[in-house]
């Protein structure tokens, strides 16, 4: 192949070191070689044209087509599945099996509790839906096939909500609905809050019995003594302090909270709720209250007023005052983004497999133990991330509260640190 | 000859702004951002990781302190980086 070459270099002579590598074909010399790139370049560009002009039909969003074509096959819907999984929902879904057509579903149907100033409250089961096929009292739930028949925004109606529809059919845009169901995350967090309720007031009782006072703890005691001195000893006293027990019980509740209802979304079937961005709002707003309540005037001095050079202040403040809300925004968005990371990357291990498995059955089946192995491990490191996204919640709350009322650096009893010796 | 080239000008700068135009270019860009914080990520802990080890090496008896200290580095860290994944989401979903 390099014959047709040979006499070219002979020509050009090439003045980069001679390697046995510059003699393949393709090592033309550069000038050459840069014509050809921009002689390609135009032609490729301007011949794109008609190829540009139809970016109306293409939507690359799912592997599946939804245009009702019978002769085209019935792929894996990744998109779907993800989303499914990630989203709220008003039922708690275990598994679908069956023909595409004619699904069928194991699931827990949950109630919907609809408020319209129009309508007035509703409440049914959500199983009445039939997952998006009937409408129900007026209403009907989105599903991707539904929001193409209504022609709804798909930027503003998400999959999954309700919307009011008239006695045919249509959407009825009159209707103002305010969706306060129990949806499945709902669910969960009542869930949570009983277990954790149960366990705390459990072990209280015991404690004011007099077991594990004075004798050794016994039973349920351990484990939860273990955790809240770790909370106490690692979180609560380094940060705060003397006024650590003012704010330990927020600390914990946190702290046990976040803890269970990351544990419970591991769980096949549950709902996502640590990866829900409003659930981590709230975790963070309360977080902000509650620093704000703790400010003292010295706070305040190093945020208008920071002991700086005259020629940096006007940058620093600015950005001191917008420290104050970006710290809890940075807590709301650790904890929502390392849970909702960690669950797409499980779904999507899973999912590999059946989207290798539409193309090729035989593939998928070859492929699924790896997929598995790899999903499993994912899965370890995720119980891992579940405790330390828990500990690190509560302990930045912690480290912000402490920052809050940290007092001028002069009544700090100023001892050094002891060496470890 | 010039009309031709005229032509060929004009034509070069409308389809590359058309290109950028594309609503899967939205797509695109997400993934490569999200992409690039995964390299900062990686960057990162992997700094991190020396550190420590090195701190373990150096006194292996502190190592019980030196691994919570890595881990709670580590998640912060994480965090920073997971930010962009997040950007990456809404790229492509806004």
């Amino acid at each position: 192949m390099t014959v047709p070459f040979f006499p070219f270099f002979k020509v050009f002579k090439p003045r980069i070191p001679i390697f046995a590598a510059n003699f393949r074909m393709g090592m033309i010399s550069g000038r050459l070689k840069s014509l050809l790139v921009a002689a390609f370049s135009v032609f490729f560009v301007t011949n794109s044209l008609p190829v540009l002009a139809q970016e109306g039909h293409e939507k690359e969003g799912q592997p599946t087509e939804k245009q009702g074509e019978p002769k085209k096959p019935k792929l894996f819907d990744a998109n779907e599945v993800i989303f499914g999984h990630i989203m709220d929902a008003h039922e708690f879904h275990f598994l679908s099996y069956g023909p595409k057509e004619h699904q069928k579903h194991v699931t827990i149907p949950l109630p919907v509790i609809l408020y319209s100033p129009q309508r007035g409250f509703t409440t049914f089961l959500s199983s009445n839906f039939h997952h998006g096929h009937e409408s129900y009292k007026g209403y009907v739930v989105l599903t991707e096939h539904n929001r193409e028949e209504l022609k709804l925004d798909p930027k503003k109606y998400f999959i999954g909500s309700i919307v009011p529809v008239t006695e045919s059919g249509e959407f009825d845009p009159t209707v103002k609905v305010y969706d306060i169901s129990l949806t499945r995350n709902v669910v969960q967090m009542i869930l949570a809050l009983s277990l954790l309720v149960w366990i705390m007031l459990s072990v209280a009782k015991r404690y004011k019995k007099g077991e594990g006072v004075t004798s050794a703890p016994k039973g349920m005691q351990n484990t939860i003594e273990v955790v809240v001195n770790f909370v106490k000893d690692e979180v609560a006293k380094p940060s705060l302090g003397n006024k650590y027990p003012k704010y330990l019980p927020l600390l914990l509740t946190m702290f046990f909270f976040i803890l269970i209802n990351n544990i419970f979304g591991l769980i096949p079937g549950s709902a996502n709720v640590t990866g829900n961005i409003a659930f981590t709002l709230v975790l963070s707003v309360i977080s902000f209250v509650v620093i704000m309540f703790s400010t003292n005037k010295h706070y305040w001095g190093h945020i208008f007023n920071p002991p700086v050079p005259m020629g940096v202040k006007p940058i620093l403040v600015p950005v001191e005052i917008l420290g104050v809300f970006t710290k809890p925004f940075a807590l709301m968005i650790r904890l929502f983004a390392n849970m909702v990371a960690g669950h797409i990357l499980i779904i999507c291990l899973i999912s590999l497999i059946f989207i290798l498995g539409a193309l090729n059955k035989v593939a998928g089946i070859g492929f699924a133990p790896f997929s598995i192995g790899f999903t499993v491990f994912i899965y370890l490191i995720e119980i891992l991330v579940a405790f330390l996204q828990a500990f690190i919640f509560t302990m930045l709350t912690a480290v912000f509260i402490g920052q809050a009322f940290e007092g001028s650096h002069d009544d700090v009893d100023g001892h050094a640190d002891e060496v470890i010796a | 000859m010039k009309l031709l080239r005229k032509f060929f000008l004009i034509n070069i700068k409308f389809t590359i702004m058309d290109l950028f135009l594309l609503a899967d270019m939205a797509n695109a860009g997400g993934a490569i951002g999200a992409g690039l914080g995964a390299i900062g990520a990686g960057i990162g802990i992997g700094q991190i990781g020396k550190g420590a080890l090195e701190a373990i090496a150096r006194q292996p008896e502190a190592i019980n302190d030196i691994r919570s200290n890595m881990i709670l580095t580590a998640a912060l860290v994480e965090g920073a980086a997971l930010f962009s994944i997040i950007i990456g989401f809404l790229a492509m979903v806004l």
